[in-house]
């Protein structure tokens, strides 16, 4: 569905996309997880046929997006970071609107507009005007829109930011019911746990460059340990206490506000460190997650 | 903002038992906070805008004056006597930007503060009551509006268009029409809700600014209309502005400058009573 | 919160979505957008605008309204009883003031509505609505986006115009049949300020005021200056270039040869045609260009 080579985009001297390769197959849903600015909504505005690459090459469905941007967008739907539905119209509008823009005729669009605004759970406010809309309501309007000329291949930029945790796991419930029905997913998140409930693959990227490409599971058993022993011991004491934990567990990360010690075992890890005379404020142990896959490849939290 | 509250000499600071004054609850005497802020946002962000509002009147002066001058020659003044065009519609202007000043200041930009903004909500999350914002919003809005009156009215001076010192009164009773539509404005303005709302306003001042006896006196309309116009505020401003200028003075001035004192007093009714509802209830 | 898929949701995800297929599958839809595409945008701004058809259609039917209350019935009584304005108003022949304001109102009124549509809606396209980004990831081109608006400006312009042409006639304000041609000069004179106008608007990337500006040192100015509520001839020599530059005063100079036969040599309102589409063109222009460079990067 999607092949880039070397793909590189640059703002002056500055490479925002500093020359990635990847595939994407179809009925795959992929990922691009890193922090803001790492260049992930560059890569889908390229994707997207919006943005015009540097250089590298990029084929979308077979066709450079570059010269067949039409062709290119109307294989696709885009679910774009900020919100940009028509304040001027109703709910209902906004997905007849766009709908247009595909050629499509109102016989198929009127329809079609019930059905999405079904699927997003918003058929009651089908004649609201936008503005009365939750944040978590809006996002899945724009996901209906992006429906409109039932795409093949789904763009996500950051599904879910901003949104509270119960309109989050409705917004992947959805999701998930698009993966299933066969569409292309492709999104970038700065959350792992998104990444992990979502994605069959992804690439980490850091800096417009990839930095390790898998499936969660694969990387986090890659680069991370099974289990991941949280220690904290207030701001103050973090950085000092860290000497004192030296050999316990495989890997240690000291963060300004705890300490982390990479163990298969984490529980045999804690009992290590209280052997060893040390107190914390709090201690968790928990399952490796993304977080960890990406502080070990940058030596940097994600969500800074 | 918030440290000048608590550092500066302001009542409400100095007060540490709850105050028995009456609206103690909308009003923490320090408007000066608010008028601070005002002058610092003004000045670090927006000056162009603020010298441009003193531009627009006299650009209206110089084409007006001799462009349509020419083409009307003299017109009877409030004295009886003719005068020129140009001295004609000069005080007429200075009305209309006294009202335009104070117009948008408590109109868009009271509601682009109070719904984009959301300048208000952090104001009153301070020690600040609704009064206190609405007053000193006001009173820059008035200190803006004495400002473009002192500089017209120099312009006028250089133009020749002042023949007696009563006319320097003109000042402080433009100042008194900002007052008057300002207090009003704010009131007003916290009824709108959208964009196309605040159009109105504008649109409804425009037969107000052409009719108000501003290019051409009122004799030329039938009766009815002319008592129509009367009632309208613009009106009263114009033709006061008219008669300092000329230096005559009658019945007629008195009734002028009424109008506007009820106009303060009502608008400033009304505009604490929608801040209280707005904001305290 | 990391929480993965039990079967359960899978198996209720798994009532397949049998939804409607469209028509029209992507390359169709996108041969489709290359041809028609400035038509489905401008589809979608009629559209937005019934949104606030209630200012549309007051501004459309009140403006005329007060200006001829205003200009042609109270300004007139007092031009028109100075026997010696009028000579001077009619370029060789002497005509009213209100005929000779009508043009100037009608040209105003164009460019007002051409300046509002171009300020604040386009730049809350690229920012605050950033209405402009989704039709720009549908197969819509950027260029698109500026010919439909273009097109939806036109409309409006043509609505008010007309309506406008529509109260001069009862008012006496039009002297020669050819006066209805004012509804399409005006229009072009709306569209040779608006879409300049709208280029700009497309530049600015921080709300500073400019638009306050423009319309305080640049639209102001023009109106005051283009020979619009009195001739040209009636300012002094300094000021005049300000009328040559306007827009809005070749507008108003096309409208009175139209309206009331205003004496002018062919060459000069062959100029007035000239300048007012080139400098709607350059503004198309420029506009396409900006669109795709900001909504490209």
């Amino acid at each position: 569905m999607i092949s880039a080579r070397n793909l590189t985009k640059k703002f002056g001297d500055v490479a925002a996309v500093d020359g990635i390769s990847f595939e994407v197959r179809a009925g795959e849903s992929f990922g691009l997880l890193g922090p803001n600015g790492a260049g992930k909504s560059t890569t889908m505005r390229m994707i997207g046929g919006v943005s015009r690459r540097s250089s590298g090459e990029l084929a979308i469905m077979g066709l450079d997006p570059d010269r067949y941007g039409p062709e290119v967008r109307a294989h696709l739907g885009v679910v774009p970071q900020q919100d940009n539905l028509d304040e001027e119209l109703r709910v209902r509008d906004n997905l007849i609107v766009y709908g247009r823009y595909f050629g499509l005729p109102h016989s198929y669009l009127r329809p079609k507009a019930d059905e999405l605004l079904e699927f997003a759970q918003l058929t009651d406010k089908a004649k609201s005007k936008i503005d009365a809309l939750s944040g978590g309501m809006k996002r899945r309007l724009t996901i209906a829109r992006s429906l409109i000329n039932e795409p093949r291949m789904l763009l996500l930029d950051e599904p879910t930011t901003g949104l509270d945790p119960q309109a989050r796991h409705i917004l992947w419930d959805r999701l998930f019911r698009l993966k299933e029905s066969g569409v292309t997913l492709i999104l970038t998140t700065h959350y792992m746990d998104e990444a992990e409930q979502l994605c069959d693959r992804l690439i980490v990227v850091d800096k417009g460059r990839i930095m390790a490409e898998g499936s969660p599971a694969a990387l986090i058993r890659e680069h991370s340990t099974r289990e991941v022993l949280e220690l904290r011991f207030g701001s103050e004491r973090n950085a000092s206490v860290a000497a004192e934990l030296a050999g316990i567990g495989e890997r240690q990360e000291t963060l300004p506000d705890r300490v982390l010690i990479y163990a298969d075992d984490g529980e045999a890890a804690l009992e290590q460190v209280s052997a060893r005379g040390l107190r914390p404020l709090t201690t968790l142990v928990r399952r490796s997650s993304l977080e960890d896959v990406f502080l070990r490849l940058t030596g940097r939290s994600l969500i800074d | 903002m918030s440290q000048r509250t608590i550092t500066g000499p302001g009542r409400a600071a100095a007060a540490p038992v709850p105050s028995r004054r009456p609206l103690a609850s909308l009003y923490a005497g320090n408007v000066r906070a608010v008028v601070g802020r005002g002058l610092r946002a003004t000045w670090s962000s927006n000056w162009a805008i603020m010298a441009s509002g003193f531009v627009e009147p006299v650009l209206y002066l110089v084409a007006m004056g001799i462009g349509l001058g020419s083409l009307i020659g003299t017109v009877q003044g409030p004295g009886g006597e003719q005068i020129g065009y140009a001295s004609y519609i000069a005080p007429a202007l200075l009305a209309v930007s006294a009202m335009n000043g104070a117009v948008y200041d408590s109109t868009w930009n009271v509601f682009f503060k109070l719904n984009f903004a959301r300048l208000y909500e952090g104001m009153l999350n301070t020690s600040l009551g609704p009064l206190d914002v609405a007053l000193g919003e006001i009173l820059l809005a008035l200190l803006r509006g004495a400002l473009y009156a002192t500089g017209f009215t120099a312009v006028m001076g250089v133009m020749g268009l002042i023949t007696t010192p009563w006319a320097l009164l003109m000042i402080p009773a433009a100042v008194l029409i900002a007052f008057g539509f300002a207090s009003f404005g704010m009131g007003i303005t916290s009824y709108m809700k959208t964009f196309q709302q605040m159009d109105w306003i504008t649109f409804l001042m425009l037969p107000m600014f052409l009719f108000s006896a501003t290019f051409y006196p009122l004799s030329v309309y039938p009766e009815p209309i002319q008592r129509l116009i009367q009632a309208l505020p613009l009106w009263h401003g114009v033709e006061l502005l008219r008669q300092l200028n000329a230096g005559v003075f009658n019945a007629a001035t008195a009734i002028h400058v009424l109008y506007y004192v009820v106009m303060i007093l009502l608008g400033l009714l009304l505009t604490t009573g929608r801040l209280r509802k707005l904001f305290l209830s | 919160m990391t929480r993965t898929w039990q079967p359960a949701d899978a198996a209720a995800a798994g009532r397949q979505r049998a939804g409607l297929r469209p028509p029209l599958d992507p390359l169709q839809s996108a041969a489709r957008a290359r041809r028609f595409g400035s038509l489905y945008y401008l589809e979608h701004w009629l559209r937005a605008m019934r949104g606030y058809g209630w200012t549309v259609a007051l501004t459309a039917v009140g403006t005329p309204l007060v200006y001829l209350f205003g200009l042609g019935v109270g300004l007139a009584a007092l031009v028109d009883a100075n026997t010696s304005a009028a000579a001077s108003l009619g370029s060789g022949r002497p005509v009213p003031y209100l005929v000779f304001v009508a043009p100037a109102l009608l040209a105003t009124a164009a460019i007002m509505v051409a300046t509002d549509e171009n300020t604040y809606p386009v730049m809350s396209g690229f920012k605050w609505r950033r209405t402009y980004y989704g039709p720009n990831a549908s197969p819509l081109s950027s260029h698109q986006l500026v010919n439909g608006h273009c097109l939806g400006v036109l409309c409006r312009l043509l609505l008010t115009t007309g309506l406008y042409f529509l109260f001069l006639l009862p008012a006496g304000a039009v002297l020669e049949a050819s006066g209805w041609m004012m509804i399409l000069t005006s229009a072009l004179g709306g569209l040779a300020f608006g879409l300049p106008v709208m280029a700009y608007a497309a530049r600015i990337e921080e709300d500073k005021g400019q638009f306050a500006l423009v319309q305080r040192f640049i639209v102001m100015p023009l109106f005051l200056f283009s020979g619009t509520y009195f001739p040209l001839e009636a300012m002094p020599l300094v000021v005049r270039w300000i009328g040559w530059i306007s827009p809005l005063w070749h507008s108003t100079e096309l409208g009175r040869v139209l309206s009331y036969g205003q004496a002018e040599p062919a060459w000069l309102t062959a100029v007035h045609l000239g300048y007012l589409a080139l400098l709607a063109v350059a503004g198309w222009l420029a506009a396409r260009r900006i669109y795709a460079r900001r909504l490209g990067k």
